[in-house]
């Protein structure tokens, strides 16, 4: 459960959930898990296509949720079944405390149940006099120990074997031994013995089938299944949008769900029931079967342009399983009630601003979550919407607002940069990094070196160096992108691409009204900033003069691909000039193999290089296998690091608010770089290079940071 | 998808989730393969189910209920074919039930059935468990027993969706109950260890029976 009242007192939960060694030895052994058994699930398939069907038929539903509620309650209801649909969770509660009542129930079974969890029913149904017990072992683990679930799919996975077995002995008042398979036992009989005395089951639903009137229940343990056939009284707590059109639909997201949870190719048990079931110890031999909807905020959330989206997920739990933060901070600091990136949009809808406002913050915005999600929604997006939501709600930070303001206004903006890289002047030590950081910064920030700003931007070096990348009969025409990183600390970076295309038939153009891409504002929840930052620079290069925009930044480079389009929408049209800008911006390794077409007969270099995939070109802009090929084709020898793809905890301001997880994730990194062996680790964003360079700096390692631009032109033979 | 493509094809998912899948020429071999099974293994309190644990009274006496012999349930068979089956079991001293699982709660040895479907590309079989005894015996048994007719098995779940719907919506008549099994029962909530029979069958058994020559 999430309880801190504001950001402070998070990052000392999140201080706290760090020094949980068992957790963060679990989740690590899952993270590295997960991903083997997920590709071996979906091995043979066409991954995006089956995910691009779910979103697909879930859009169906969600944009007809009415009906398919009308049609739903007439079937079920034609077979005996009493449909409800309640407005809150509160609502929900009491209808179900009212079907207890009414039909003189003392005890309740539940099999699992995300909808429960976000009413609270248990409490409520406490608050009756009614026992309530947890049939699905995780569940009634935590159950036990009064606690919230840490994850979707497994509510226990903070949990030891000695913690249960110690809970387990407390429960039977009898000692139990620390072996899983034995545990599991006692849970078998220990539980087995409470569906023999329950009058009331109450499960939840992955499915409810429109059109034939079922309810669809997927789980390993066969719990529901008991649950729905031993009590006499059966109530399932069903979320709105878990309606589907057919059984059809219904069939294609369990190809998907089972995969994506578990790495399974389907559960142990599915289960379908339609209308009032036999039931021995029934009156009529029927089972009293009620469906109790739950909206909660749903059905609006189904008209939103944003937010509708949201209501595709079939919570696989696959956001927190990627999640480089909460494999750090685990369940109960990465959500409320539903954990992971959706956990931290659901909390603002289904439980509260107050939880939801620190929390929203925690996301790297990597797109972890956005790639393996069962139903492509775009989670990092919507995270970011949340969380303007809540500032226009309660007012921006000054901070922010200053940022936006300065950004919005190029000519001020980097002026201000040239004046900082005087002032810093007294701080700036040697080789490049400052000595004493700034005063911003306090002193969680010091397991990382940060970077001087440059004394020269590239945009001031520029006028002396594009003649070498002018040639009379050019074969491509490109503008280059440099965002504000590169040209103003890192602007070797960008020479570097001078060394490469010279010679190559390429003209590189560089606009110079361009100004900062506008995503650190975006992350920071400014958005009207972010539109007129992104305007500045659609309208900073004239589209038809250019083949391509080559950005060397990655975040810059999936920023603008990706988000410019949606940005800039206007009266729901996305405006040509920004979808024409998108379309042609390029990486360079993409450009340099796809393009160019690299050719290892230009280049000599030597020895052992490894790559750091940036999470903007990895999956920002589908970048993978380029740096790779452009790392042979310069003759080093390719290592490939252990969790190539996973973030190095950059994550622009994101390291600011969240240094402690910042230097966890850069840790993590940095022992996977110096598990290869190699002398030079190569990455394509200033963003990486900063944090990377700057956590080996400070542990006095050898190991270099280059951008695939910078090894390209010192590997490529000089003519 | 051809026959035997799909047989293996099945076979191989079925194992892959620990179910054990055997041929059988007949019915009659799979009663008998159901008795040799069930008088090999202990009788079901003695099998790693939770008796022998350390128990809180309740669960214990819950134990105790069970009567001494081996018990097999069979819901739902034709007449016929369920006196040839009991003749088998009763051979060997085990107790064959059709009805009355909420008797046995406690535990039964071996759930009987005859699936209605079967898909390969999932390993799992099909039920229609619209019979309450039928949802029981496959349940509160230590291991299920089931029957695939190979002139059932499909492809893919897809492949199925009309049949699937018609044991659905019984002409919207008649509620139904229907369920895809596969493997057993089944949790890895404890350190994603996995550990079977949490709650149904310790173990599924699937006997593939070429019902057309």
């Amino acid at each position: 459960m999430q309880d801190a009242k504001d950001l402070k007192e998070y990052r000392e939960h999140i201080k706290s959930a760090l020094s949980n060694d068992f957790q963060r030895q679990a989740l690590d052994k899952f993270a590295k898990a997960y991903p083997v058994g997920r590709a071996n699930a979906f091995k043979g398939h066409d991954v995006k296509a089956l995910i691009n069907e779910v979103a697909r038929v879930k859009d169906a539903g969600i944009a007809r949720l009415d009906e398919l509620y009308d049609e739903f309650k007439r079937k079920a209801e034609a077979l005996g079944v009493k449909v409800h649909l309640a407005k809150t969770a509160h609502e929900a509660n009491e209808i179900i405390a009212r079907i207890a009542q009414e039909n003189g129930v003392k005890k309740v079974l539940k099999s699992k149940s995300m909808t429960a969890e976000e009413t609270h029913l248990n409490d409520h149904l406490e608050k009756y006099g009614l026992e309530v017990t947890e049939t699905d072992l995780g569940e009634w683990i935590i159950q036990l120990r009064k606690e919230g679930p840490t994850h979707m799919v497994m509510p226990a996975i903070h949990l030891s074997r000695h913690q249960v077995a110690d809970l387990f002995s407390a429960v039977t008042g009898a000692a139990q031994e620390v072996d899983i398979d034995k545990l599991v036992k006692v849970a078998r009989r220990e539980l087995r013995a409470k569906y023999v005395e329950a009058d009331m089951g109450i499960s939840g639903a992955n499915f409810a089938v429109a059109e034939t009137g079922s309810i669809g229940i997927i789980t390993n343990e066969g719990n529901a299944r008991l649950v729905t056939t031993l009590p006499r009284v059966h109530v399932a707590l069903v979320g709105l949008e878990k309606l589907t059109t057919t059984l059809d639909d219904a069939l294609k997201i369990i190809r998907v769900l089972p995969k994506n949870a578990t790495g399974q190719n389907i559960t142990s048990y599915v289960t379908w029931i339609t209308g009032a079931n036999e039931c021995a110890t029934c009156p009529d031999q029927k089972k009293v079967m009620h469906v109790v909807f739950l909206d909660n905020g749903r059905s609006s959330m189904a008209k939103h342009e944003s937010y509708k989206e949201v209501l595709r997920c079939v919570r696989c739990g696959a956001c927190a399983n990627v999640c480089p933060v909460y494999r750090l901070v685990g369940g109960h600091e990465y959500g409320d009630v539903y954990i992971g990136a959706i956990g931290l949009i659901l909390t603002y809808f289904f439980h509260s601003k107050e939880k939801a406002k620190a929390l929203v913050q925690n996301c790297v915005n990597c797109q972890a979550c956005k790639e393996i999600c069962a139903s492509g929604i775009d989670l990092p997006r919507i995270i970011k919407e949340v969380y303007n939501d809540i500032l226009n709600e309660e007012g921006h930070p000054a901070e922010s607002k200053v940022l936006g303001l300065v950004l919005k206004n190029r000519a001020l903006f980097h002026g201000l940069l040239r004046t900082a890289k005087l002032a810093q002047k007294p701080l700036k030590a040697e080789q490049g990094y400052l000595r004493h950081l700034p005063l911003i910064f306090s002193k969680e920030h010091n397991f990382r070196a940060l970077p001087a700003i440059a004394d020269k931007p590239f945009r001031d070096r520029w006028n002396e160096i594009k003649h070498r990348v002018s040639p009379a009969n050019p074969r491509y025409k490109v503008a280059l992108f440099s965002g504000c990183v590169q040209d103003f600390v890192y602007p070797e970076q960008l020479e570097a691409v001078v060394d490469i295309l010279e010679g190559k038939g390429v003209q590189l153009d560089f606009p110079m009204a361009q100004t900062c891409c506008g995503l650190p504002v975006r992350m920071m929840g400014e958005f009207n900033a972010a539109k007129d930052v992104a305007e500045l620079n659609v309208n900073a290069f004239d589209q038809s003069k250019y083949d391509y925009v080559l950005t060397l930044c990655a975040s810059c480079g999936g920023y603008l691909k990706e988000m410019y389009p949606r940005v800039l929408t206007e009266g729901g049209k996305i405006p040509v000039k920004a979808q024409q800008f998108a379309d042609k911006v390029i990486s360079l390794s993409e450009f340099m193999a796809k393009v160019l077409k690299l050719d290892p007969a230009e280049y000599q270099g030597q020895g052992k290089v490894t790559f750091h995939s940036p999470c903007h070109l990895a999956r920002g802009m589908n970048v993978k296998e380029e740096p790779h090929e452009a790392i042979r084709a310069s003759g080093h020898e390719f290592v490939p690091m252990e969790e190539e793809h996973v973030c190095c905890g950059f994550g622009g301001t994101y390291s600011m608010k969240f240094p402690q997880v910042s230097k966890e994730l850069l840790d993590k990194k940095i022992a996977n770089i110096e598990a290869t062996g190699a002398e030079v680790i190569v990455t394509e964003c200033p963003g990486c290079t900063m944090q990377i360079r700057g956590g080996l700096h400070n542990k006095g390692s050898k190991v270099q940071v280059m951008h695939t631009s910078e090894l390209l032109a010192k590997a490529r033979k000089k003519k | 998808m051809q026959l035997n493509e799909m047989t293996d094809l099945f076979r191989q998912k079925a194992e892959l989730v620990s179910a054990k899948v055997s041929e059988v020429a007949s019915l009659k071999e799979a009663y008998e393969y159901t008795v040799d099974l069930c008088e090999k293994k202990e009788a079901c309190q003695l099998l790693v189910s939770g008796c022998e644990e350390n128990l809180s009274p309740k669960a214990e006496a819950l134990c105790e209920t069970k009567p001494t012999a081996r018990i097999i349930a069979a819901p739902g068979m034709r007449k016929n074919n369920f006196s040839e089956f009991k003749k088998l079991a009763d051979e060997r001293g085990i107790m064959l039930i059709e009805s009355g699982l909420r008797k046995h709660l406690g535990g039964i040895d071996i759930g009987f059935t005859i699936a209605d479907y079967a898909v390969a590309e999932t390993g799992s079989v099909v039920l229609d468990s619209s019979s309450e005894d039928l949802r029981l015996a496959t349940m509160v048994s230590e291991i299920h027993v089931a029957v695939v007719r190979k002139s059932t098995l499909r492809a893919t779940t897809n492949a199925l969706e009309a049949e699937l719907k018609a044991l659905m919506v019984k002409d919207g008549k008649a509620p139904s109950y229907l369920a895809f099994v596969t493997g057993a029962s089944r949790t890895a909530d404890i350190e994603r260890v996995l550990a079977l029979g949490v709650h149904g069958p310790l173990e599924l058994h699937v006997l593939l029976w070429e019902d057309k020559k």
